[in-house]
């Protein structure tokens, strides 16, 4: 399980019933890496601020993982952490490696509003 | 007054954390403001053997065992700020975040840190993360059996090279210049891997590809010959650059945009110090950058305490 204060996704089901239940959904996909650490760091802080996204996490390297490993939207990535955006289940937004507070935060105004 | 702090520190890396823990172990209240996430350079690194006492941590672990500590003494720690003004030239001292919240100090320690260079040429920004990377702990088993490519010639470039041959079936290194800056154990380790080959000379001018990155343009310095190669991965070790560029004009710089400090890590204007790897100075490690933030803490410390003293006997007066 990763060193955060995110909500740890464990498994697919996991995986499934979070988005089943949450409209917007932005889950970090990576290790207690030096590219994916920042990014938890940034989740954990917006966590208050953006009260309408779940946010979570997953190990990159657990077997559950390949929900997000095999998304076609991730064909091409080389670079953890994977992070997955998604509105009603479908999904809206991928990036790899990391990324800084302010180029998150224009996604999930772009994509989920405040 | 809720915003005014004795002391504003910006940074949270080993010399900004290692200033808080000084600093509010002393009563002084201190503020760290941090524009990234808490730890600077500290936690890119996987593993530290070297740090005095500790036998082996991550860096991740020292930055939060540093960040607990200088909590527990009263320091308080905001990460991910925007600074959009820095006002510190005179008496009382002035930093605006996020374009709303305005702290005040009677002293300010820059530990700002420093940044990976990047080679700021066309397509490396579009395929960070899809080829282009800066850590070869975190992506090296993307490019299992794959061929790659690892531009600098300091002692990380070449220490990763070696490392990422683990994964890769060929790593080439590209460096700008016919020698290495890095120590000779780590150049010799790499001449001596058969998987490792050299392109010295030359630099890369473009990256390209579709939705992963295909080829680089590799320029010769000395030639000005251009050739095309095709890679399925880079990975970039040219060094940091310090967190300077807002503070030109009134911190004094060197021409490398280092903060000038003197042995009490104080600038050029009263009341600012600077601590770390934006200072200048020719070792940077977690153990200097310790050692700077103390010191710039017991400056800023003294500097604060005599003015409470003025300001005590202007009042008594």
């Amino acid at each position: 399980m990763l060193n955060t204060n995110l909500t740890h996704i464990l498994s697919e089901q996991e995986h499934a019933k979070l988005l089943q239940e949450n409209e917007n959904v932005m889950v970090c996909c990576g290790r207690m890496g030096p590219m994916c650490i920042p990014v938890y760091e940034v989740m954990e802080e917006l966590e208050g601020e953006y009260t309408n996204v779940k946010f979570a996490d997953m190990e990159f390297d657990i077997a559950d993982a390949r929900v997000i490993r095999n998304l076609p939207e991730v064909r091409g990535f080389q670079g953890i952490p994977f992070v997955i955006y998604y509105k009603n289940g479908k999904v809206v937004k991928a990036t790899s490696s990391i990324q800084s507070r302010e180029q998150v935060t224009a996604i999930l105004d772009e994509k989920f509003g405040k | 007054m809720e915003n005014h702090f004795d002391v504003i520190v910006i940074g949270a890396g080993a010399a900004g954390l290692t200033a808080g823990i000084y600093l509010s172990r002393a009563k002084v209240s201190t503020l760290i403001l941090n524009k990234g996430a808490v730890g600077g350079q500290m936690v890119l690194t996987h593993e530290i053997a070297n740090y005095p006492g500790v036998e082996s941590i991550s860096g991740y672990q020292l930055a939060r065992n540093m960040k607990t500590q200088a909590q527990k003494f009263g320091c308080v720690i905001k990460s991910n700020i925007k600074i959009t003004k820095l006002d510190i030239e005179g008496e009382i001292k002035s930093v605006e975040v996020n374009n709303k919240e305005v702290y005040t100090t009677h002293s300010v320690i820059l530990a700002t840190g420093g940044k990976s260079r990047t080679l700021g040429v066309p397509g490396e920004e579009q395929f960070k993360g899809k080829g282009i990377s800066y850590c070869a702990t975190c992506d090296g088993d993307f490019f299992q059996d794959k061929e790659i490519i690892v531009v600098g010639g300091g002692n990380s470039a070449l220490e990763e090279a070696v490392s990422l041959t683990k994964y890769a079936s060929k790593v080439t290194i590209v460096h700008q210049f016919d020698n290495f800056q890095a120590l000779e154990h780590y150049v010799e380790e790499a001449k001596n891997n058969s998987k490792i080959n050299f392109i010295m000379e030359s630099k890369i001018i473009e990256f390209a590809g579709d939705e992963s990155l295909k080829k680089v343009r590799i320029q010769n310095q000395a030639t000005e010959e251009i050739k095309e190669m095709m890679v399925d991965g880079v990975f970039i070790f040219i060094g940091y650059v310090p967190n300077t560029e807002s503070m030109g004009g009134k911190v004094a710089l060197n021409n490398y945009g280092e903060i000038i400090v003197d042995k009490n890590m104080a600038t050029n204007i009263a009341g600012v110090y600077a601590a770390g790897d934006s200072i200048a100075k020719r070792y940077r490690q977690v153990t200097t950058a310790v050692a700077d933030g103390t010191i710039a803490a017991l400056s800023a410390s003294e500097y604060v305490n005599n003015i409470k003293k003025e300001l005590n006997t202007v009042s008594a007066n």
